[in-house]
Formats: C-alpha cells, sequence, structure tokens
C-alpha cells in the first residue's frame, strides 16, 4: 500500500518525531511504500544537520536522512514553516541572503502543495503531531 | 466504512480520547499511542469511558505501553499492538484520523 507520513512536531521535544520514524521503519519492513514524508510546523527542525545531540541518545535528523537513503524517500520540509524556523538550503540562503544553510541530506524544502499530493496519491496518510 | 483514530494525550491531561469516543463509528478502532496509553490502566480514569466503548476495538502501542511501565496493568480486552500491528491496522481501516 502506498503510505504519506506527516511530522509536525520538532524532535526532542516530542514524541511524535520518534513514533513516526518507528511507524515508517514497521511500514517499510512489511514491504509498503512511503511516497513521502512531509515535516510541517515545528516538524520542520528535523530537518537541520547541525543538530549535536549527545552520543548516547539517538540522533533524530541522523536517523531520517539514513532511512530516506537506504529506501530512497522523499523527505520535504515545509518552506514557510522552515524560513520562520531558520532551516535553509542553498538557494533558500543565497534568496534571502543569509551566511549558512543546515538543511540535511535526504531532505528538500517545497510548498504544502506537496503535502496535498500526498492526500490525493496515498492510500493512506496517518499525522503524528502534539 | 471502518476508520482508525490514533489518541496520543493521557485522559489526565485532557479530554481527547472522550471527544473521540463520541464520534467514533462501529466497526471503528481506537489506537492509544503515546500517552494516550494510560486511558488503558486498569482503575484509571479513563477505566470506564473504555467499558462503554461498545462496537469498538481499543488498541494500545505496546512500545509506548513498556515505556510507561503499564504492563500487566491494562484493562482487560484491550489489544496490545506493535508498530507492525500499528501499520496493519492503518491498512485494515479505510483512513486514519489523529486526534491530536
Amino acid at each position: 500500500m502506498k503510505l504519506g507520513i506527516c511530522v509536525l512536531e520538532g524532535p526532542y521535544q516530542h514524541e511524535a518525531s520518534d513514533t513516526a520514524y518507528n511507524f515508517a521503519v514497521a511500514a517499510l519492513e512489511k514491504g509498503h511504500e512511503i511516497f513521502r514524508i512531509f515535516f510541517y510546523h515545528d516538524g520542520v527542525n528535523n530537518a537541520t544537520r547541525l543538530m549535536v545531540p549527545p552520543q548516547d541518545d539517538r540522533h533524530i535528523q541522523q536517523r531520517w536522512s539514513e532511512l530516506a537513503e537506504k529506501h530512497d524517500l522523499d523527505l520535504v520540509v515545509c518552506v514557510a514553516a522552515a524560513q520562520r524556523r531558520g532551516i535553509l538550503d542553498e538557494d533558500e540562503m543565497k534568496r534571502h541572503g543569509k551566511d549558512a544553510n543546515n538543511i540535511a541530506p535526504g531532505f528538500r524544502i517545497s510548498g504544502l502543495g506537496q503535502l496535498i499530493e500526498a492526500e490525493i496519491e496515498c492510500d493512506r496518510v496517518v499525522f503524528f503531531g502534539d | 466504512m471502518a476508520m482508525l483514530h490514533t489518541v496520543n494525550k493521557s485522559p489526565y491531561q485532557c479530554d481527547t480520547l472522550e471527544s473521540c469516543l463520541k464520534h467514533v463509528g462501529d466497526g471503528d478502532v481506537v489506537l492509544l499511542i503515546e500517552d494516550g496509553v494510560y486511558a488503558a490502566m486498569k482503575g484509571g480514569k479513563a477505566a470506564e469511558l473504555i467499558a462503554n466503548a461498545n462496537g469498538v476495538k481499543i488498541c494500545v502501542l505496546s512500545a509506548d505501553v513498556k515505556a510507561r511501565g503499564l504492563e500487566g496493568k491494562l484493562i482487560d480486552g484491550v489489544e496490545v499492538v506493535d508498530y507492525g500491528g500499528f501499520v496493519d491496522l492503518v491498512v485494515e481501516t479505510d483512513k486514519t484520523q489523529a486526534w491530536l
């Protein structure tokens, strides 16, 4: 089955990001396709490659990036939510005259239309948030 | 058309589960996740609510039950599922509604 996932909360702040990750892993293990994972609201904070959690803690961003690479997943970050929270890729950095970017490997910044498209394309979309 | 409802709030925190149970239809499934699993505690605040949820299957996510030390303290008849079971519930029902 074709599944979509939406993550609405940031890492280490709320369990939503962990639950969504574990759900994604279980779905892939069962042979389902994950069409897209959309990060919205504070969920965009999952996408910064600059997080440095203690070594004995899970690295939430790396975990997403590795899962995306292994299964060729489409991790999409909402552009408006990202701009507000300082999540930038190369293009956004230049467009806003900033001196750095921080988007992690496997993530891409795009619009809310990507969530709508997932709702249309997927058999089910599951939301994880507060 | 059966729906899966996920509830992630403790009944000691707010009345999300109560609202959810007012809207569920026959054949629907309510999956308690994260702090929502506290509702499945035997003798707890939501015990009566769960007992009166006729025609609705109540499930809890095993990892969240374990994380909160609720193993062996669950209301009889509540079904324990792992993440694979969560995925199966999403697939078996027609829609998933997260009560955030």
